[in-house]
């Protein structure tokens, strides 16, 4: 269902995917398809403590095991210094993440890297791995927020001071950084409230879940050059990381990139590839590193667990005077949760005038977060979004209608400081007010939250071209993965420009020597950014053939105008040109027809969404099953909806797993537990009806097409959206996520 | 004049300054005013994330002002 029509002949169509046949087929090739002749295998040694010191290392006994070709340490790898790293997700400086790459002195997680080693076999190289001897000091693990910022507590890093602070620290410890904002006097506007609202929430770590496991294949020659292939969300930036971590070049690496098996923020950083490319060059073979889902989710990601404690004031009607809130995020082993964006999210969706904010970013002996689509949103929402539905029903105002007589639009300027321009949030809400799921009976144990939430989306740098071929065909070339059906709205923008069918244009995504830099397929960027640059591309090429035309017919390029597909003479005095023919013809007009453009945009806006979501609740036994559930979504414009369509039900259903069942488990000495999809309980397809989504479309006045980012603002309200659900069928506000049958029962026979 | 705005973290720097007008017609511009007015806050600025006219920017040093121009500089961030 789409709220607005469009009039354009492709975008805002449902083509077949260009991709879709090699996927269902099994043709396309994800990274660990690829393989090479020679091929060695490798594997990791990783620690089996939580917090250790590492007193030696001995590699004597693996290396001496018949087909062990090589084994690297964390001594292996240039000590680097704290430049922050640019270009990736996640907040990390060099230093640290090539210590999160191998270890050096300390491990900080189970799971750590110690070594790595690359064999003839897979197997010979997890064997070898065993026989490496590591002596240990095992330290007391720290395992969560509390622990971490107590005055005594066991320190991560002996050199990690507080940034932020109103003075500098003289003494070390967990907390890596406080970021303040705040506007406004919230101390003096309390009073101007009816009626506050504090509560405290807590929210677990989660992972990603990709299915595919990270992958990798580097082949590096004794002159240090070579070719990386492997899937990730931006080969350019995973090859400039890995370059960098091994003190190299990124030039003198090709990278090409696979399929990718989704990443949703986990795959813009670097685990595997310097390994595989040193184990490569010191051997002189090719090396294939391939994680176990164990390790994907003992080494990899996750998202942060938090703390949050938030008071919020209204006045009777319903209006917001102040807002405050206290957030703290885990950034795992390393400094770098994404708590700056929760900070600046948590009342982004709201026009409130007194608003304090502070988040603290904190170590624990945990995996180093990375990138979780819209990060550090979330769980900020959960929090916001209660306290909003619980000031709702204590002044007796629909849920739907507190955030309208809150939302911000147009001219008001977010909580973070600037000014909105053209926003959809309003929209959401009243589509979600007008949708008939809004007004659906429900029956007993039955209840039905609303929660909006609101992202961020990101620019970034781009590049693109546009060939087209000597029979009219053309080719669209990104350097961007497609993880959500970017190929197809890059085709379809170009087909919109050039006027010819969509599945005569081949979109391509380039490695890293055949086109130019291009940014990471994050931050709801890609059908944005690479959008922009593959039409200006298309309208240069345009522009090019109607100058051609008009010198074939002698008359001045404003003469000729280009009407689907075809240049045409304006007087008609000539019979017009198909992109056919001024294609067969172009070695006589002036050689080939391509166009490259480069952009680095701004007006990427922000996007907002607003989810209903029924639940009914078991009694007996806790479990809550969702019943319906609907996204009204701005997106803009949608290029091509069944993706924006996906995408919102993608981030939905990551919600409510996070929401329900999603969480790391760790025992005391901060081994995990669970890590496995049976014991890590993701949504499956049998555990939620269809979601169903309403495109909103506010069309982005700085984009041609009107777009706007999809990907990620879907996952901001189910936590905050399922937690009112589960409070309406129970009259139990559950303040800690998830809301798993054991924690809904321990709810309902409280007090 | 361009209007610019100081993140909670910068005001340490600017004596608690939340924002001011400064006359530049570009960002490098406004950095040298800035620096000239608060010495020392420009090595700061650069690891600030900033946003001109509602746009968190990434290449913000290399923009151009209007007259009318709202510049933030906020905590740097990442991610997304």
């Amino acid at each position: 269902m789409t709220a607005t029509r469009t009039a354009y002949k492709w975008v805002g169509t449902r083509p077949v995917r260009h991709d879709g046949l090699d996927k269902v087929t099994g043709r396309a090739r994800f990274g660990a398809d690829f393989a090479t002749a020679g091929m060695l295998h490798g594997a990791v040694l990783r620690s089996p403590h939580a917090h250790a010191r590492i007193r030696s290392i001995d590699v004597s006994e693996a290396l001496a095991v018949s087909g062990v070709k090589a084994i690297i340490t964390g001594a292996d790898l240039p000590e680097l210094d704290d430049n922050q790293v640019e270009g990736g997700e996640g907040n990390a400086t060099y230093r640290d993440l090539s210590r999160n790459i191998l270890a050096r002195d300390k491990v900080l997680y189970e799971g750590h890297a110690v070594a790595a080693v690359a064999a003839t076999t897979l197997r010979v190289a997890e064997q070898a791995a065993q026989l490496i001897r590591v002596e240990y000091q095992v330290l007391a693990p720290v395992l969560t927020i509390e622990e971490a910022m107590a005055d005594d507590a066991p320190l991560l890093h002996d050199d990690l001071f507080t940034s932020g602070l109103d003075s500098p620290p003289k003494e070390p410890s967990n907390i890596a950084a406080r970021h303040v904002t705040s506007r406004g006097d919230p101390d003096a506007a309390w009073e101007e409230a009816d009626l506050v609202v504090e509560r405290e929430y807590f929210t677990k770590a989660v992972h990603q879940g990709y299915i595919e496991p990270h992958a990798v294949v580097a082949q590096i020659g004794e002159d240090g050059k070579g070719t990386v292939w492997g899937s990730s969300q931006g080969h350019f930036v995973i090859r400039t990381l890995t370059a960098n971590v091994l003190g190299w070049d990124p030039g003198d690496m090709k990278f090409i990139p696979a399929e990718i098996g989704g990443g949703f923020g986990g795959k813009t950083t670097i685990y595997l590839e310097p390994l595989a490319a040193l184990l490569s060059r010191r051997t002189g073979r090719p090396v294939k590193m391939v994680m176990t889902r164990h390790e994907v989710f003992r080494a990899t990601g996750p998202t942060s667990g938090t703390w949050m404690k938030v008071k919020m004031g209204a006045r009777k009607d319903g209006k917001l005077v102040a807002a405050q809130a206290w957030m703290a995020y885990e950034a795992g082993a390393f400094p770098g949760s994404p708590v700056g964006l929760g900070v600046m999210g948590i009342f982004a969706c709201y026009d409130i005038p007194n608003v304090y904010l502070e988040g603290y970013d904190v170590v624990v002996n945990k995996p180093k977060v990375a990138a979780y689509r819209a990060p550090g949103a979330p769980m900020v929402g959960f929090a916001a979004e209660s306290v909003i539905d619980e000031l709702a029903e204590q002044l007796r105002i629909d849920p739907v209608e507190i955030r309208l007589r809150n939302a911000v639009a147009e001219g008001v300027r977010a909580v973070y400081g600037p000014k909105y321009r053209k926003i959809g949030l309003v929209e959401t809400l009243e589509t979600a007010r007008d949708h008939p799921h809004y007004s659906a009976p429900l029956g007993p144990w039955q209840g039905r939250g609303v929660a909006s939430g609101w992202w961020m989306n990101y620019g970034g740098e781009t590049s693109a071209t546009v060939n087209i071929n000597s029979d009219g065909t053309a080719v669209v070339m990104s350097g961007c993965p497609d993880i959500g059906g970017s190929r197809a709205s890059l085709a379809q923008m170009a087909a919109e420009e050039l006027g010819i069918d969509v599945h005569r244009i081949e979109p391509v995504v380039a490695d890293t020597h055949s086109i130019g830099y291009n940014d990471l397929t994050g931050g709801s960027r890609v059908t944005f950014a690479v959008g922009m640059a593959v039409v200006s591309a298309a309208r240069e090429l345009i522009e090019d053939m109607c100058s051609r035309a008009a010198r074939m017919w002698d008359v001045p390029p404003e003469e000729v105008e280009w009407v689907e597909g075809r240049a045409q003479s304006v007087s008609g005095a000539f019979p017009p040109l198909t992109l056919e023919e001024l294609a067969a013809g172009s070695a006589r007009t002036g050689g080939p027809l391509s166009a490259t453009n480069t952009v680095n945009p701004r007006g990427v806006g922000v996007a907002f969404s607003t989810q209903i979501c029924d639940v009914e609740v078991d009694p007996e036994t806790g479990r809550v099953t969702i019943l319906r559930y609907t996204v009204a979504q701005d997106a803009g414009r949608a290029i091509h909806p069944d993706y924006v369509e996906g995408q919102m039900q993608g981030g939905v259903v990551q919600g409510i797993g996070w929401a329900l069942n999603e969480e790391y488990i760790f025992d005391g000495d901060g081994v995990m537990e669970n890590p496995g999809f049976l014991d890590y309980r993701m949504p499956v397809a049998s555990d939620l009806p269809m979601i169903d989504t309403v495109i909103v479309e506010v069309p982005n006045p700085e984009h041609p097409y009107g777009v706007r980012g999809v990907g990620e603002v879907g996952i901001v309200p189910p936590l905050g959206a399922v937690a009112n659900a589960v409070y309406a069928a129970t009259g139990k506000r559950i303040q800690e996520l998830p809301m798993s049958p054991v924690k809904v029962l321990e709810a309902l026979s409280s007090g | 004049m361009a209007q610019v705005f100081f993140s909670n973290a910068l005001q340490g720097l600017t004596g608690g300054t939340t924002e001011m007008e400064v006359k530049a017609s570009s960002m490098r511009a406004l950095a040298r005013s800035l620096e000239e007015h608060f010495p020392g806050i420009g090595l700061q600025l650069k690891s600030a994330a900033v946003a001109i006219d509602g746009d968190i920017v990434p290449s913000a040093w290399w923009e151009t002002l209007e007259p009318d121009s709202e510049v933030h500089f906020l905590p740097a961030i990442s991610g997304g």
